[in-house]
């Protein structure tokens, strides 16, 4: 397990190496710069300012000074838009906000998903099936773009019982977290998230179930005699839900990291959008921050979900 | 068996072939199979009639898509000869409507053909060579797979412009990784084949190995993963326009008219609920038909 570990790590630094280096230069590489879209720069100013930065200098050098910085120091550097704030501080602010989305949002579509996917298959056929298929269906059909907005016309325009958009936040602080957000605001853009979460973890588990169940040692277990609920929690569930571990990892990424859509209907302060301001105005060292925190938690997230699998799946082996 | 039945053209050799059990080859299996799928069949009607509204609305519309009327502005569904109503610039909704999927479909295909194009060039080479090669062209899909998608579409336009036909490119140029990886997965099996020893032994170029006896043998898990990365574009591309950059005004695609539909959804609901439901009907068709190829062509559940 330790090797195995050690293994994929050493893998990992030639990737995000790879990942760094390339957003780098494609980054550069597009047209634009951080300063043109500000009041009219006098030649001499906008030198100045390039030489504040360092971008003055030839790409390569750059490159390396950006390199070594993020390495030896972990320093993102300063927002080029910002002023006086470094890439670090907006990622803390800005991540808190869609981790604390994202994460209520797995942990809903999860549970929901989950339970949903099992009464399914043991009720393979049946009215609450087919509910919940029809429910998967129009998950994955319906973007969130649209329910989005429905919900907020129904739910906050007409009926008047949610904010429509907006985040307050409430006096409970949690460490790491930091304080938490007013349930009514975030209740929308959660359920917008997990929805089509739901409709995936809910197929996923369904068929998982449905395979499993039909498999030798569940019927070695019901001819023990026992009780039904038992074989499901712990015999079939544990088989079942394999691929959606192997699903979760990027899912998880991709949620964590913030949904621009849901951001920006909600109003609410995280990281996709100000990721697309940030691509938008050119601020290197912001989008570059996003790349890196975006890639790390990729591999990491995968590499929980191998871990995971092999805890699960004695079949698996950590090679 | 008569001796004229084995020559061939003549009347008994005719009557001999009609009356032959007819063999059936995986294909007609899977279309057989297919065709008694009730979601498949109905998302097939479903997308044929999409098709058909893209290609021939246009021409029944009483309007122009881009054609705006100053006195229509918002109005419901139904009133002034607008069948399902007009936008905030008195446009016709339905022509709109018309253009739009078209715009949607085609950038669907052109991008799906775009990502299957390099998918399956890159998978197949990169499974059939194996190797230093397998694994450096691997590290370039994890790698690319760690970059954010909107980092790469907000790259293309900004470098290229917004340009209608760099859309289908931008998408498609990114889609391509769980195709490529897919096609490695199947080559690698089927690169222990006897039949790719034998046209191995016969003397066949890597390149024809690959482009011959590889790839139509890749065709089933392929032919699912491109109704499947179809409306995953065309929700790309929604995605994309609802953030201001994919197509541009006055064209539309169901994106941009979700998104105009939002802007608006309090005075004129028609305006969002229209294009949704063509949206979701449309992701709903090619859902339907890529579950019941993957059940048609899965062998594991004959």
């Amino acid at each position: 397990m330790l090797r195995f570990l050690l293994r994929r790590l050493l893998v990992a630094i030639p990737t995000m190496f790879l990942v760094v280096t390339l957003a780098f230069f494609m980054m550069r590489a597009a047209p634009g710069s951080p300063f043109v879209n500000e009041r009219q720069l006098s030649p001499e100013v906008e030198k100045a300012v390039m030489a504040k930065y360092g971008m003055d200098r030839p790409l390569a050098e750059q490159y390396f000074t950006y390199v070594k910085g993020v390495v030896l120091h972990g320093d993102l550097g300063p927002s080029l838009k910002y002023k006086d704030k470094s890439v670090g501080d907006i990622l803390k602010e800005n991540a808190r906000v869609s981790a604390i989305l994202g994460l209520s949002a797995i942990l809903l579509a999860s549970i929901v998903g989950v339970t949903l996917g099992v009464l399914a298959a043991l009720r393979q056929n049946r009215s609450i099936d087919y509910a919940t298929m029809a429910l998967a269906i129009i998950g994955v059909c319906i973007p969130t773009f649209v329910t989005a907005p429905l919900l907020v016309l129904a739910f906050g325009s007409k009926l008047g019982w949610l904010p429509i958009a907006g985040w307050d936040e409430t006096t409970i602080v949690l460490p790491i977290i930091g304080a938490l957000p007013r349930l009514a605001n975030i209740v929308l853009p959660v359920t917008v998230l997990a929805l089509p979460q739901i409709a995936i973890i809910s197929r996923l588990t369904r068929a998982g179930m449905i395979e499993v169940l039909r498999s030798n040692y569940i019927r070695t277990a019901r001819a023990k005699g026992l009780p039904e609920w038992l074989i499901v929690r712990r015999h079939a569930l544990r088989a079942a839900i394999l691929p959606l571990v192997s699903y979760l990892g990027p899912a998880c990424a991709g949620l964590l990291t913030g949904s621009l859509v849901v951001e920006k209907i909600f109003q609410l302060p995280g990281l996709g959008k100000f990721f697309v301001i940030s691509a938008l105005q050119r601020d290197y060292t912001v989008v570059m921050g996003m790349v890196i925190v975006y890639a790390a938690l990729i591999l990491v997230l995968n590499l929980i979900a191998d871990l995971l699998l092999a805890a699960l799946d004695p079949r698996v082996r950590l090679s | 068996m008569s001796v004229s039945a084995m020559i061939p053209g003549s009347p008994e050799r005719a009557e001999l072939l009609q009356n032959a059990v007819k063999g059936r080859s995986l294909w007609d299996d899977a279309r057989r199979r297919l065709m008694r799928n009730k979601a498949a069949v109905a998302g097939m009607i479903i997308l044929a009639i999409m098709v058909l509204l893209a290609i021939v609305g246009p021409f029944l519309a009483p309007f122009r898509y881009d054609t705006v009327t100053k006195t229509d502005v918002w109005l419901a569904p139904l009133q002034g000869g607008h069948l399902i109503g007009s936008d905030s610039l008195g446009r016709d909704l339905l022509a709109r409507l018309f253009a739009g999927l078209g715009v949607s479909l085609l950038i669907g295909v052109v991008a799906t053909s775009v990502s299957l194009v390099i998918g399956v060039v890159w998978g197949a080479v990169a499974g059939y060579v194996g190797g230093r090669v397998d694994e450096v062209m691997m590290r370039v899909v994890d790698t690319l797979y760690s970059l954010p998608f909107i980092f790469f579409v907000i790259l293309l336009m900004v470098t290229f412009g917004r340009n209608f036909i760099l859309i289908f490119l931008a998408i498609g140029a990114v889609e391509w990784l769980t195709m490529s990886r897919i096609v490695r997965g199947q080559t690698l099996s089927l690169k222990q084949k006897e039949f790719i020893e034998a046209a191995r032994a016969a003397g066949l170029s890597p390149w024809q190995i690959i482009s011959r006896h590889i790839v139509p043998n890749l065709l089933g898990p392929v032919v699912v993963y491109v109704t499947l990365t179809i409306p995953a574009v065309i929700l790309a591309e929604s995605f994309l326009s609802f953030l201001g950059l994919g197509v541009q005004p006055p064209m539309a695609s169901l994106g941009t008219l979700i998104a105009n539909g939002t802007q608006d959804m309090e005075p004129a609901p028609w305006l969002l609920i229209f294009p949704s439901v063509a949206m979701a009907l449309t992701l709903m068709g090619f859902n339907f038909i890529g579950d019941g190829l993957r059940d048609a062509l899965d062998p594991k559940d004959r």
